[in-house]
């Protein structure tokens, strides 16, 4: 039905929706989302379909006979399978995720502590962060995985090149969660130290039992972003000779001149990041909803 | 219980607190007036040691407090404070807010500080409410719980600072009755407030601060009815009306 227009009299202020922006509520917006998004996604593909190279890109990259021997290999041609590598990365960042939780949070905590005990700890934290933080993650695997070896320290040097690819992206993403703790800590309001102290607990008990429950409930979201990041890169693993998922479909295209295993790795990279993203999204929204809960 | 000899406290160049000399009994209520910025937060919070003062002394059961051997947090569990703003920890429910203090200041057994809590929280008319969390509380609950956390630590002595001015003035009343209960019990308070009808019918002595500076401390009835100095002559003619 049209706006009925009768009882706004001459004086009355213009209140209508302007017409291009009218998707309002109902069907309107529906189609427009819906033809929007099939012309967005016909365009890409037409793109793929009809570029000069189409035919043999798709062939190198989406095979499907290619990516399924990929994904399952072929010991007897030597080809690890993709799946199993796969397993390599999540328990890696499994094992990195749990230590680099850790690991942030002691930084974190020394660097905002005020004891002049901890000064020269603090200085180091600081420095820590400054360092990792600038230095790219494969710098940093080739420096663990191939200097520690080299050291020539004992057990130290003994260890698999797992072993050091782990130790290497928690030094590296220790760093990045350091400064995200930081922040957190940094949001939780001073009165509420203020309250804290004014009952007599002690600088550490507040840390513990007042800040840091709130800080790290405030940095949950930035905290699964930084996952996201760490659960891709240890695809840079392969770059140490450990056959993750990455290093599989690396073998498989030298050996078949073809690439669909990489395509392969990538679907099950994002089998695994793509919860996580749609799960930081969510939380991330009902943070939002709630600070905004007064704002239409 | 307190003495306070001719405290100083400054903020940048700005003095806040001129001299001010006063001395509070054990069991004893005084109620601190005055209007906003004339030093009445900053007073209490310089007892507690929230601020350092720059000159003067605070004696507390016979104690220095400016002595530098003094451990700051021995000292605030004998001394506690409530503010304006509550200032509740909003991550732990009404027990855990109230048990924080004497199971991780003191180190008291579990068991023991529950069961007082729960004792405490019935005292100021929660007892149902242990389980909820600060945000699920009004106002003038969650002041009342701020009171109880307070408590728990079975301070000496319990400064208030404006613990009603955040509140809505229908929630207003059932904060100072708790304190009046308090009051009743024997228990030592150092009130800033703008409530001048309590302060007259609750409060042994109240002390008048203007601009930093003590102008007048008197029996409850004769300060009000009686004032001497020409300030609180003047301050009372500014509020309205009390019987």
């Amino acid at each position: 039905m049209a706006p009925s227009t009768q009882n706004s009299g001459p004086g009355a202020p213009h209140l209508f929706v302007a017409r291009h922006r009218r998707f309002g509520s109902s069907q309107h917006a529906r189609w427009a989302s819906i033809a929007s998004t099939i012309s967005v996604i016909g365009v890409l593909a037409f793109a793929l379909w009809m570029a000069p190279g189409g035919k043999a890109v798709r062939e190198f990259f989406l095979s499907p006979s290619h990516a399924w021997r990929a994904f399952i290999g072929d010991p007897s041609e030597g080809l690890s399978a993709i799946w199993r590598g796969f397993l390599t990365n999540i328990w890696m960042f499994i094992v990195c995720e749990i230590l680099v939780l850790i690991f942030g949070l002691l930084i974190a905590v020394v660097r905002m502590s005020s004891s002049p005990i901890l000064t020269p700890l603090r200085i180091l934290s600081t420095v820590y962060t400054d360092f990792f933080r600038g230095i790219p993650v494969i710098l940093v695997l080739f420096a663990v995985g191939y200097g520690m070896p080299g050291m020539d320290l004992g057990w130290i040097s003994q260890q698999s090149p797992a072993v050091y690819a782990c130790i290497a992206l928690t030094i590296t993403y220790s760093a990045y969660v350091a400064e995200v703790y930081r922040a957190g800590i940094n949001s939780v309001a001073t009165n509420q130290l203020v309250a804290a102290r004014a009952i007599g607990l002690r600088q550490g008990a507040t840390m513990r039992y007042v800040v840091l429950p709130q800080a790290i409930r405030n940095v949950i979201p930035p905290l699964l972003n930084d996952f996201i990041s760490l659960q891709k890169d240890t695809a840079l693993v392969s770059t140490l000779g450990i056959v993750d998922a990455t290093q599989a479909a690396h073998i498989y295209g030298s050996l078949n001149f073809n690439f669909a295993g990489y395509t392969v790795a990538s679907l099950l990279f994002l089998l695994l990041t793509i919860p996580m993203t749609r799960l930081t999204d969510r939380l991330i929204d009902r943070d939002r909803s709630k600070r905004l809960a007064f704002v239409s | 219980m307190i003495e306070l000899h001719n405290v100083h406290k400054q903020f940048d160049q700005r003095t806040v607190l001129h001299g001010v000399t006063l001395e509070l009994q054990a069991h004893e209520v005084v109620c601190l007036l005055g209007s906003s910025g004339s030093g009445k937060s900053t007073l209490l919070r310089c007892i507690n040691l929230l601020e350092r003062i720059e000159q003067g002394d605070i004696i507390f059961r016979g104690q220095s407090l400016l002595d530098e051997r003094i451990d700051v947090d021995l000292v605030r569990r004998h001394i506690g404070i409530v503010f304006q703003a509550f200032n509740l920890f909003p991550h732990l429910n009404v027990l855990d807010n109230i048990t924080l203090g004497p199971l991780r200041a003191l180190g008291r057994p579990r068991n023991e500080v529950e069961s007082e809590a729960r004792e405490l929280l019935g005292r100021i008319g929660l007892g149902t409410r242990s389980d909820d969390y600060p945000d699920q509380l009004s106002g003038g609950q969650q002041q009342r719980v701020a009171i109880a956390r307070a408590l728990a630590m079975q301070p000496d002595v319990l400064l208030l600072d404006e613990v009603t001015s955040a509140l809505d003035p229908t929630l207003v009343g059932e904060v100072l009755d708790l304190l009046s209960d308090l009051a009743i019990q024997g228990t030592t308070m150092l009130i800033a407030t703008h409530e001048m009808q309590f302060a007259r019918d609750v409060a042994h002595r109240v002390a008048l601060l203007d601009a930093g500076r003590l102008v007048e401390v008197a029996p409850a009835k004769q300060f009000f009815d009686n004032p001497s100095q020409p300030e609180t002559i003047d301050f009372l003619s500014r509020v309205p009306k009390t019987q």
